[in-house]
């Protein structure tokens, strides 16, 4: 499965190698697309290729790790 | 003649074009597409004549909509009133005062018919026979009966607590409804991997250039039926922001044409204070958007991470425009005020933008001596709830006329 996410790091995650680890420990093609860095947060376009709970997991990871993890779409539920 | 002029996908950040199918982002750069067209080729040929020679439908403009041949699905959607609010003018003290009133779109109701028969008819072009949405409301039910009528499959995805009449509003049309029970951001990747995976039309995922698109029939509509005229100021209710980047994309497009002139139209957005990323970010002066946990009676427009938040900023802030947010108390009385002045019965979001239009005449910042236009896109049998206390309970008496004349008498009527 290939995904195509933006994470966002704050203040708290923004220093750390986060997509380096994802990686590492998982089971994943990282492929940066787009990402801007301001003083305190950071925007990441990224693309994920991998086995749907390779995938799953990684994002559960990256949560824990306090990256907020959404689809490029960002919201799709309309009124 | 019927030759599409439609000429590609362009992505909006860095330019990339692609040829016409069902994506969405850029592949360098994950920005959203845009269809492009090929506007000089409509020069002398698409003229006021031709348009006023067709049926009363939003597919008089159809050499602006993106699809190929003749539309296959909402052929008779669109073409709703501009009501000239005299009572509206007097109550709000404006000199010229219009309602675009989508409240009565055929045939669901919301201005969704719109950007729906758009997504559907190029869905059919490009040879899916399922479609689908995410919807808590308009958007569901729109897909619903627009598939129906269309004879396609549909699959309608909502939040799993969702009230009971938003899900008739879609389930009467025979579409498979799924509640999705997970956190707001999951059901949205949940949408986007469906999308990608099941190779239907998702009408806000990978259709969603065309689908867009569809919105501007409103603004060719507003500008035909003022006279042929650009308006001078519009008020638009703001979910994703589309809507209103999509209406100054029209008024560009009839003036590149010759069809109006230019008038310098401004474009005002309004939200719901509990959800108002987008008037946020204009009032603050700064392009980013940041998104927010929604909380209003404005469900329609409770989206609060826009996808199209940085495009309607900067619509409104180049246009000299400006944005505004009301509280729920103040999207109820904007509610009453229309009908009891106009006799129109909006849902919540039109309650939001004739709130914003009162919020920004007091402020200043809309003129009272120019037209402005307030594009009122919703019906209010569908917010039931929301009003249900707020309107006076009937006064019950005995079936006599005795004590009719009693009530009569109490209540000052004359003979
Ligand atoms: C009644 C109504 N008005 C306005 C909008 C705003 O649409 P947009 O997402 O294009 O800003 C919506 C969106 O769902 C709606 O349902
Ligand atoms: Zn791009």
């Amino acid at each position: 499965m290939r995904l195509r996410l933006y994470l966002t790091f704050n203040i708290g995650n923004i220093t750390k190698p986060l997509i380096w680890q994802l990686g590492r420990d998982f089971s994943v093609i990282t492929n940066i697309r787009t990402a801007e860095v301001k003083e305190s947060t950071g925007l990441v376009g990224i693309e994920l290729d991998g086995a749907e709970e390779q995938i799953d997991a990684a994002i559960v990871w990256l949560k824990s790790e306090g990256v907020q993890v959404e689809p490029i779409e960002q919201d799709v539920i309309e009124g | 003649m019927s030759t599409s002029i439609v000429r590609a996908l362009k992505c909006r950040e860095c330019g990339h074009e692609y040829e016409i199918q069902p994506v969405h982002v850029c592949e360098f750069c994950f920005g959203p597409l845009e269809v492009a067209y090929d506007y000089d080729k409509l020069q002398g040929k698409f003229t006021r004549e031709l348009i006023e020679s067709r049926p009363q439908t939003m597919w008089r403009y159809k050499e602006l909509l993106p699809i190929d041949g003749d539309p296959t699905v909402g052929a008779q959607n669109g073409f709703t009133p501009l009501v000239r609010a005299r009572n509206l003018e007097k109550a709000l003290g404006v000199s010229e005062l219009y309602i675009k009133n989508d409240s009565v779109c055929y045939p669901t109701l919301s201005f969704k018919d719109r950007v729906v028969s758009v997504a559907l008819s190029k869905a059919v072009e490009f040879g899916f026979t399922t479609v689908a949405c995410a919807s808590t409301g308009n958007l569901a039910g729109s897909v619903a009966a627009n598939a129906a009528a269309a004879g396609l499959k549909s699959y309608v995805f909502i939040p799993h607590d969702l009230e009971q009449g938003k899900v008739l509003g879609a389930g009467i049309f025979g579409t498979t409804i799924i509640g999705i029970d997970g956190a707001y951001d999951d059901v949205n990747r949940l949408c986007s991997e469906v999308a990608g995976k099941y190779g239907w039309a998702f009408v806000n995922v990978n259709v969603r250039p065309f689908y867009a698109e569809g919105s501007k029939s409103l603004g060719y509509e507003v500008m035909e039926q003022l006279g042929w005229k650009a308006p001078k100021q519009v008020v638009v209710p703001m979910a994703s922001g589309s809507l209103c980047t999509k209406i100054h994309k029209s008024i560009k497009e009839f003036i590149q044409l010759g069809l109006v002139k230019d008038n310098g139209t401004r474009m005002y957005g309004a939200q719901a204070t509990g959800c108002s990323p987008i008037s946020r970010s204009v009032k603050e002066q700064t392009d980013l958007i940041h998104p927010v946990k929604a909380s209003t009676i404005a469900k329609s427009l409770a989206i609060g991470n826009p996808a199209d938040g940085f495009y309607a900023n900067r619509v409104i802030r180049d246009t000299g425009g400006w944005a505004e947010d009301v509280s729920d108390t103040e999207i109820i009385d904007a509610m009453k005020l229309l009908a009891e002045s106009e006799g129109i019965f909006t849902e919540t979001a039109g309650g939001v933008t004739l709130g914003v239009t009162k919020k920004l005449l007091k402020q200043g910042k809309l003129n009272r001596d120019e037209p402005i236009v307030v594009c009122i896109t919703g019906n209010g049998l569908k917010t039931q709830e929301a009003i249900m206390n707020e309107i006076d309970k009937p006064r019950v008496i005995p079936a006599s006329l005795k004590a009719f004349d009693e009530l009569a008498h109490a209540a000052g009527i004359e003979i």
